[in-house]
């Protein structure tokens, strides 16, 4: 049964194939640029409407961090910048 | 010669912008006003497409512009003047856009005031930081536009506008559609203002609206439109210069019509016909459209066909340059050369040069080279002076010696490639970067290329024909370069999985095995004679066998070669079916076992030195002792294994695939269980009791439950053939090793080719209701829908013929769609990740510096530096550190 309501929920974060997501304090997020010795648009991007973001209320110029599991490393971690649109 | 003489300029970027109608005119040297091109004398026509104005282009003509003759004149814009303005088609969208998001009264955007002073701000921020986002960002903005109804500036009521491409525009007023000719296009993007077309997107400095609607046409000069003169006598013009008479003829007309007053209907007429060829003449291609063609059959190559596709000139004469010191020619195999190598033939060598400084130290070798000439390899083909700068042509010189004896330190001698320089070689398609690895040159007699078969799987190359390029590269810098990187052996193991992409194939496999199995003994000769061929220089291991002759066993002769603290163990490719061990203990010697350098127990086969075999004896030699020792092994140990096979030989006769009357009769005694197991399953289904494949048709499911059953009786007769067949039967040597052919083949060969399928299903289309006319209507058992009963050896029936044929086509069709589809997919893949870079911090980035991956392959593991993708293999590590330990002890 498709809901009517297309709120998101909560729910989704615990999903296995939404990896974790933090949104990154300015301190951690200028150690982030630093260690990498890049600017901020030099980041991969991410929407203010991904879902996940929404929830988490990332607003544009925050870094997210973004912890999943890879076939090949273990773990791997990735910042994401978020963009308005 | 020219303004930028003794400056240096640094291009810092381009920018791109719509060229105005003040530049067209400024440009312009002459205006095209008649069609005809040549006067009856012959001479061009004044004010025609050929007129002097264009440029020189003929030897001794002297430019009437710039008084230059053709070897210097650069060629001078002409233009058309049109009677009426035209659109020019590519900008059709790009007008769309601005006439929905503007007032059609007063020209300003959509938006009100403050607004566009707010989205203007955001647009120019994002423009800096994200400028993609600032793209989408003007779309969201015109969408914005567009939607309003209503002028927030002075009120007057919008209308939508409907684009038919390439340049039809309507405007949609509530009592019907209202055509917009260029004329009112031009006059409402005219009235737009600098600040709006900014919010739009539009650089107005460099494009403003108004000039993609022309009135004056530019016209290329001559040499961009060259005439061709034929044996005959008859000059040819160039398709541009056709196009353009064409443009010339309907502005006269129309030029005609306007100036006698003609109907209105026949002037609009008269104008869409200009708008259609000063379309065409741009792109001949477009939709809507009709195309200019020469004398109503083949469409003619204009503007845009000049750039576009393959052959046009950004992928043909800029991506796709031909080169000079190259050379392709027919490869074929040749064994005996080292894997580095390649053969060149005399006769490519004498063409192909190389420049050598002469020094004090080679200037002796540099005469041999001047005074065997061009024509006597080694020899050379120029001679730089250092004294006066002039090149000698040694074709057109006749004392060689003379020039011999003059040569000078300080000049260069342009060389034929010799035995020990460096090459380039190359087979297309180009999939990956071992497409093209540096050889060093042997040069050779005969006409083709030669290489050694081990290096054919990065080329993924073989000898029915196959032609492969070579190019030679002439700075030290190059050769260095290619020595260093591109040279075979640093590219035996693969980045795509870490594993050795060259190794053996095929005999070599067949060889390794015959050599290193427990029933192989070789005497004194034949140990010698193995030996040699492998270029072994040492003294002969004690003999395995003393009494009552010497004699070797294979794997002593292998162990000669590996080094001397070498480890291995793994499980050979014959380890399986009856052979099967799972540990050391093995008694089918299918269990490799590497201790100290010997060969111990186990048969070498493809998966021991096997090409594309990860984790094999090759590989773990080429990351324990250098990819130098493992392509030592192959240039020794490998000739050994070929040899050692040409000795016993390896062929296969009829009677390799042949199988006892009682296997053939076991197998007919199957053939009919299964019939029955069928018949019964088609009962079933046509009394309706067959059993369902939840979420199948009973038709879909009876095929299934067919064809299931079918593969299970290929698959017995095959297990029958196979347990009826001697062991060292070359056929069965060759599957079971991994050489060449599987189980399948064999069975087919000598059991049965089994059920043929045309799109995983069995064979149903042919005939109304019937594969073939030998068979009822509607038969559904197997041999009506292409099961195989026959093998290759005893023959096959007709109709199996045909089936087997049906099948064997979509296997063709398959390979040629596919190539042309995954080509295809490589380009777009390769264009948009051909500049990523792995920096030092291990991070992924592109062109830009925006970062792609945080962590090379999120582990930053190199394959080839790795075991199979594991950074470290903890247990080799223990192992040899235990071994130490117990060395010491």
């Amino acid at each position: 049964m498709p809901s009517k309501s297309r709120r998101i929920t909560k729910k989704i974060l615990k999903h296995e194939l939404v990896p974790e997501h933090r949104i990154l304090s300015l301190e951690e997020a200028v150690e982030v640029l630093r260690r990498y010795n890049v600017k901020p648009w030099n980041l991969p991007q991410i929407s203010i409407n991904d879902p996940v973001i929404k929830l988490l209320g990332g607003k544009p110029g925050d870094i997210v961090e973004i912890r999943r599991r890879s076939p090949t490393g273990g773990e791997s971690v990735a910042y994401r910048i978020v963009v308005p649109f | 010669m020219s303004v930028y003489d003794n400056e240096s300029h640094v291009i810092k970027g381009i920018k791109f912008g719509v060229l105005p109608p003040h530049e067209i005119i400024r440009m312009a040297k002459v205006t095209v006003i008649r069609d005809a091109i040549y006067e009856a004398d012959g001479s061009p026509v004044a004010g025609g497409l050929r007129d002097p104005h264009f440029g020189a282009i003929e030897p001794g003509e002297r430019c009437p512009v710039c008084g230059n003759t053709r070897d210097t004149c650069p060629g001078h814009f002409g233009k058309i003047d049109l009677a009426r303005p035209v659109i020019v088609p590519h900008y059709g969208d790009a007008l769309h856009g601005i006439l929905q998001a503007t007032c059609r009264n007063c020209g300003r955007i959509l938006i009100p005031t403050d607004r566009i002073r707010y989205l203007t701000a955001i647009k120019e921020r994002l423009k800096k930081r994200w400028p993609k986002l600032a793209d989408t960002f003007v779309e969201e903005v015109k969408r914005e536009a567009a939607a309003r109804m209503e002028c927030p500036h002075c009120g007057a009521r919008q209308f939508k506008i409907r684009f038919i491409k390439p340049f039809t525009f309507y405007e949609e007023h509530p009592e019907g559609e209202r055509r917009l000719n260029p004329i009112d296009v031009r006059e409402r993007v005219e009235k737009t203002i600098d600040e709006d077309l900014v919010l739009l997107g539009v650089d107005p400095k460099y494009s403003r609206p108004e000039w993609m609607i022309i009135t004056s046409l530019p016209v290329p000069p001559l040499s961009v439109r060259p005439s061709i003169t034929l044996e005959t006598g008859y000059r040819a013009e160039d398709d541009l210069t056709h196009a353009l008479a064409e443009i010339v003829r309907q502005n006269e007309r129309l030029k005609n019509f306007l100036i006698s007053n003609a109907p209105e209907t026949m002037i609009e007429d008269a104008w869409l016909t200009l708008q259609h060829v000063v379309a065409s003449y741009i792109d001949n291609e477009l939709p809507n459209t009709y195309q200019l063609t020469h004398r109503r059959k083949r469409a003619l190559k204009t503007l845009a066909q000049r750039l576009k596709g393959k052959e046009g000139r950004l992928r043909g004469n800029l991506s796709g340059k031909r080169v000079n010191y190259s050379a392709r020619t027919v490869i074929s195999p040749d064994p005996m050369i080292s894997v580095n190598e390649v053969g060149v033939p005399v006769e490519i060598a004498k063409i192909l040069t190389v420049p050598i400084m002469v020094t004090p130290y080679n200037i002796e070798e540099a005469r041999r080279y001047v005074l065997n000439g061009p024509d006597k390899w080694p020899g050379a083909t120029y001679v730089y002076k250092a004294r006066n700068g002039k090149k000698i042509d040694l074709r057109y010189i006749r004392n060689h010696k003379q020039l011999a004896e003059g040569l000078e330190v300080g000049d260069i001698v342009e060389r034929h490639l010799i035995d020990g320089d460096i090459v380039l070689f190359n087979r297309q398609p180009s999939l990956h970067r071992m497409s093209i690895l540096g050889h060093i040159v042997r040069v050779m007699p005969y006409k083709t290329f030669r290489l050694n078969p081990l290096v054919c799987p990065p080329y993924n190359a073989d000898f029915d024909g196959d032609e492969m390029n070579l190019h030679v590269p002439r700075l030290y810098e190059a050769m260095v370069e290619a020595k260093e990187l591109l040279l075979v052996e640093k590219h035996i193991l693969t980045p795509r999985y870490g594993g050795p992409i060259i190794g053996g194939r095929q005999d070599y496999i067949s060889g390794a095995y015959l050599l290193t199995v427990k029933t192989s003994l070789f005497t004194e000769e034949e140990v010698g004679q193995i030996l040699a061929a492998a270029g072994y220089k040492g003294p002969l291991p004690e003999p395995a066998i003393l009494k009552p002759r010497k004699l070797w066993t294979g794997k002593q002769l292998v162990s000669l070669f590996l080094p001397e603290d070498l480890d291995f163990k793994g499980k050979s490719k014959i380890n399986a079916g009856s052979l099967k061990c799972g540990s050391e203990d093995c008694f089918h010697d299918s269990y490799i076992i590497v201790s100290g350098g010997k060969l111990l127990m186990g048969v070498l086969d493809k998966n021991a030195i096997g090409a594309e075999q990860p984790e094999n004896l090759l590989h773990i030699i080429a990351l324990e002792y250098g990819v130098s020792k493992a392509r030592l092994l192959l240039d020794t140990l490998f000739k050994g294994f070929i040899r050692a096979l040409e000795m016993r030989g390896l062929t296969m006769a009829l009677d390799d695939i042949e199988i006892p009357e009682e296997a053939k009769e076991e197998i007919m005694g199957m053939v009919d269980e299964y019939k029955e197991k069928v018949a019964q399953l088609i009962r079933d289904y046509e009394e309706g009791r067959l059993e369902v494949i939840p979420g199948r048709t009973p038709e879909e499911s009876l095929e299934l439950k067919i064809i299931g059953l079918l593969q299970e009786l290929r698959e017995k007769a095959g297990q029958v053939a196979v347990s009826h067949m001697d062991p060292f039967n070359d056929v069965f040597i060759m599957a079971r090793t991994g050489a060449r052919g599987g189980e399948v083949n064999i069975t087919q060969m000598a059991a049965m080719l089994g059920q043929q399928t045309v799109r995983g299903k069995r064979i149903r289309r042919g005939f109304r209701k019937r594969t073939l006319p030998h068979f009822k209507e509607n038969d559904l058992s197997p041999e009506a829908r292409g099961f195989v009963r026959g093998n290759f050896r005893d023959g096959l029936r007709p109709t199996e013929v045909f089936f087997h044929a049906a099948g064997g086509r979509e296997g063709l069709v398959d390979t040629a769609v596919k190539t042309s589809q995954s080509g295809y997919m490589q380009r777009r893949l390769i264009n948009a990740l051909q500049d990523l870079v792995v920096s030092y911090d291990g991070t992924v980035k592109d062109a830009w510096g925006n970062i792609i991956q945080f962590k090379y392959g999120e582990d930053g593991v190199d394959p080839t530096l790795s075991y199979h993708g594991d950074g470290v293999k903890i247990d080799r590590i223990i192992q040899r550190v235990a071994k130490k330990n117990g060395d010491r002890r």
